[in-house]
């Protein structure tokens, strides 16, 4: 078992032509991904990595089947391509494309939200039930099946999270990048609540960062909610208040969304915070161990 | 992006939004020419940086001047121009060095009847902007958030639909705007919020909005912050940017595609990834040490990318030890070692450095670094790493 995706996946490509979607496409047909298509404006009609290109993202669900989608599109059709994704009832879009303005995102959040579809990102790296399906950017490899789920705000952090989990022989249900911008689609609310459903994991990690109050509402809902153990880090103790640490969303305004507030609010609902981030892997088996009920 | 008070104002000014007449100067010359032009009895002659807290701010060398003050004569505003311009403005946001001033506004004097306050940010946790008012102008808004929250009154809005007059109305009447003020409150905010969206801003501060004797409201303050994600719809914005307000280093970094902050510490960090980057600076601190930046690479970087990384770090005087962390995704790490060990040929390292990668080829490409025989300290996991530069960094002359 896993959310969002697993081996039925169908899965297009929104700009499969780029430089950066087709390489990546071809990553993820590598892993075994199903992939069944991709989408570019202009180029319906040709092949690329032996898949069929479509104009829009509707005739590429009606001829393909697909019910997932991972967007490559440039930041300023980014969130026309979500848009689009939206109106064709792909039920799972996965934006990958760092650099969306932040106004684009509070103008598809709602329609998203009132929409029978989930958005993962954008400016994140994508989404990876191992052994079964990887839509995204990350290093398959890494990856071994089993029951931990992941959900985290940053790239490369979360792979070092991964192969902390693998090496200690600690396998992974799902792994979901929420993405780094201020307004990103799905939260740690949504996927806490998935993986507390889901049968196929047995505890969660958490990555979080600096900025916002996405964690601060997770440890609420962790306390009312999970019966599963949960694990947590955050990352940018140390960022100076109001500098921009590279994710759009990594900004401590105001005195609030600090480290500190996150960590200690995580840590009044029982979850165990990871000291290092040498330590996160660590922390999840000290979870496991110390499993409620 | 940040740009000056005088600059906000002028897109405040052509967006129709009521700002007090004023005229910038280098000179103290031109600051007596402005005060004759404005024709007043009263101007106020404000030191123009991107930092804040420039009316309690000092000016270094005359520590009696502050960097707002109020003129009463031409020859006046020339003296204090005089006394401002070129000299270093420290307040409490630009750090004991402050920041040099090239600029002055000189700005017509109002009746002030009242001072509030106005902001415009994007609220993360509803998805939406949200335009906040406070009675309590002038001062930090912060203060007020935390200490009577119930004082700070918000309406959200849809970029598209744009604040409604309703929702201007509702705040304007919890700020006692009544009467013919209810009106130019409306037209206000409104006016502001569509600011806000077609200039894609991060930030839209008026602090202090005033209310004038005739009930008229006006931004005698305009602090306006552009989302750099939307640079592209608005190339009018590269004419607006002032390099003499940035970290030159940090300038030089973003030309490379690098993603790097300056700070205080000693141990220069390179790693790839934003998360992974933050978490190294807190990985060297907890370990005792403090960074001396910020620095991502990215998940593409290429060799000169690297290199030109190492000099931006190199070029710190601050710096003792440093750190390279990469988790190799879909970078390998083959690639990386290959753009250090050509890096560090050709800049030439002075100080330690510490190296540690994991991930795609790394065995490959940790013997690539051994058979380098460049003096090169590799660590085996992050706590290896962090502990090997922090004692590197102390034992360093």
């Amino acid at each position: 078992m896993s959310i969002l995706v697993n081996r039925d996946t169908r899965v297009i490509c929104q700009g499969i032509t780029g430089r950066v979607g087709q390489f990546h496409t071809k990553g993820c047909l590598e892993y075994g991904t199903k992939i069944v298509g991709g989408v570019t404006p202009g180029k319906g009609g040709e092949t690329v990595l032996g898949l069929p290109v479509f104009d829009t993202v509707a005739e590429a669900r009606a001829q393909t089947g697909a019910d997932a989608t991972m967007i490559f599109v440039p930041p300023p059709f980014a969130a026309d391509a979500i848009l689009e994704a939206v109106d064709a009832g792909i039920r799972v879009i996965i934006a990958i494309t760092e650099g969306v303005p932040a106004l684009d995102m509070a103008r598809v959040y709602p329609i998203v939200r009132a929409s029978q579809s989930v958005l993962i990102g954008p400016n994140c790296p994508g989404v990876i039930t191992p052994g079964e399906c990887k839509i995204g950017i990350m290093p398959g490899y890494i990856h071994k099946p089993g029951r931990v789920g992941v959900i985290s705000r940053s790239g490369t952090l979360t792979y070092e999270a991964v192969w902390q989990l693998s090496s200690l022989g600690l396998g992974q249900s799902t792994c979901v990048g929420l993405g780094g911008d201020p307004i990103v689609g799905m939260s740690f609310v949504d996927l806490l609540e998935m993986f507390q459903a889901d049968e196929g994991t047995d505890a969660v990690l958490l990555i979080g960062e600096i900025g916002g109050t996405a964690e601060e509402k997770a440890a609420a809902y962790i306390q009312a909610h999970m019966t599963k153990p949960v694990a947590a880090f955050i990352a940018g103790r140390t960022a100076p208040p109001g500098k921009r640490m590279g994710h759009a969303g990594a900004i401590i305004s105001g005195g609030k969304g600090t480290a500190a507030e996150k960590i200690a609010a995580l840590q009044q609902a029982g979850i165990e915070v990871a000291e290092s981030p040498a330590d996160m892997g660590a922390a999840v088996q000290r979870a496991l161990a110390g499993r409620r009920g | 992006m940040k740009i000056h008070e005088f600059q906000a104002k002028e897109i405040l000014r052509q967006a129709g939004v009521p700002v007090p007449a004023g005229m910038v100067a280098r000179t103290p010359e031109e600051a007596a020419a402005a005060f004759k032009q404005l024709g007043g009895s009263v101007a106020l002659v404000k030191a123009q940086i991107h930092a804040g807290g420039r009316g309690k701010g000092t000016i270094k060398e005359h520590p009696s001047q502050r960097g707002v003050q109020v003129v009463r004569s031409a020859e006046e505003a020339a003296a204090v121009a005089g006394r401002i311009l070129g000299h270093a403005l420290v307040t409490l946001q630009t750090g004991p060095e402050g920041r040099v001033v090239h600029q002055v506004l000189v700005e017509a004097g109002c009746e002030i009847a009242r001072e509030l306050y106005l902001g415009i940010v994007l609220d993360r946790s509803r998805q939406a902007p949200v335009l906040m008012v406070s009675s309590e102008g002038g001062v930090n808004i912060e203060e007020v958030a935390a200490q009577t929250p119930e004082k700070i009154f918000k309406e959200w809005f849809h970029p598209d639909g744009g604040l409604r007059p309703y929702q201007a109305r509702k705040l304007a009447v919890k700020l006692q705007l009544r009467g013919a003020s209810l009106a130019h409150a409306e037209r206000f905010m409104c006016g502001l919020c569509r600011v806000f969206v077609s200039q894609d801003c991060s930030l839209l501060e008026v602090n202090p909005l005033v209310v004038t004797s005739r009930g008229e409201l006006l931004a005698l303050d305009a602090k306006l912050n552009f989302d750099d994600n939307a640079a592209f719809r608005h190339p009018e914005r590269a004419n607006l940017r002032d390099l003499a307000e940035e970290e030159p280093s940090e300038v030089r970094a973003a030309e490379a595609g690098l993603s790097y902050v300056k700070l205080d510490g000693n141990i220069g960090c390179l790693v790839n990834g934003a998360g992974l980057a933050m978490s190294t600076m807190d990985l060297i601190k907890l370990h005792g040490g403090e960074p001396a930046n910020f620095l991502d690479v990215g998940g593409g970087a290429n060799a000169e990318q690297v290199t030109e990384a190492f000099r931006i770090l190199l070029a710190d005087g601050n710096v003792r030890a440093v750190l390279v962390n990469i988790f190799g995704g879909i970078m390998r790490c083959t690639t990386i070692a290959q753009a250090l060990i050509e890096a560090y040929r050709m800049v030439g390292f002075n100080v330690p450095l510490v190296v540690r990668l994991e991930g795609t080829e790394v065995e490959e490409a940790r013997r690539m670094l051994a058979e380098s025989e460049l003096d090169i300290i590799s660590a085996s996991d992050l706590t290896d790493a962090a502990r090997k530069v922090v004692a590197a960094a102390q034992q360093a002359p």
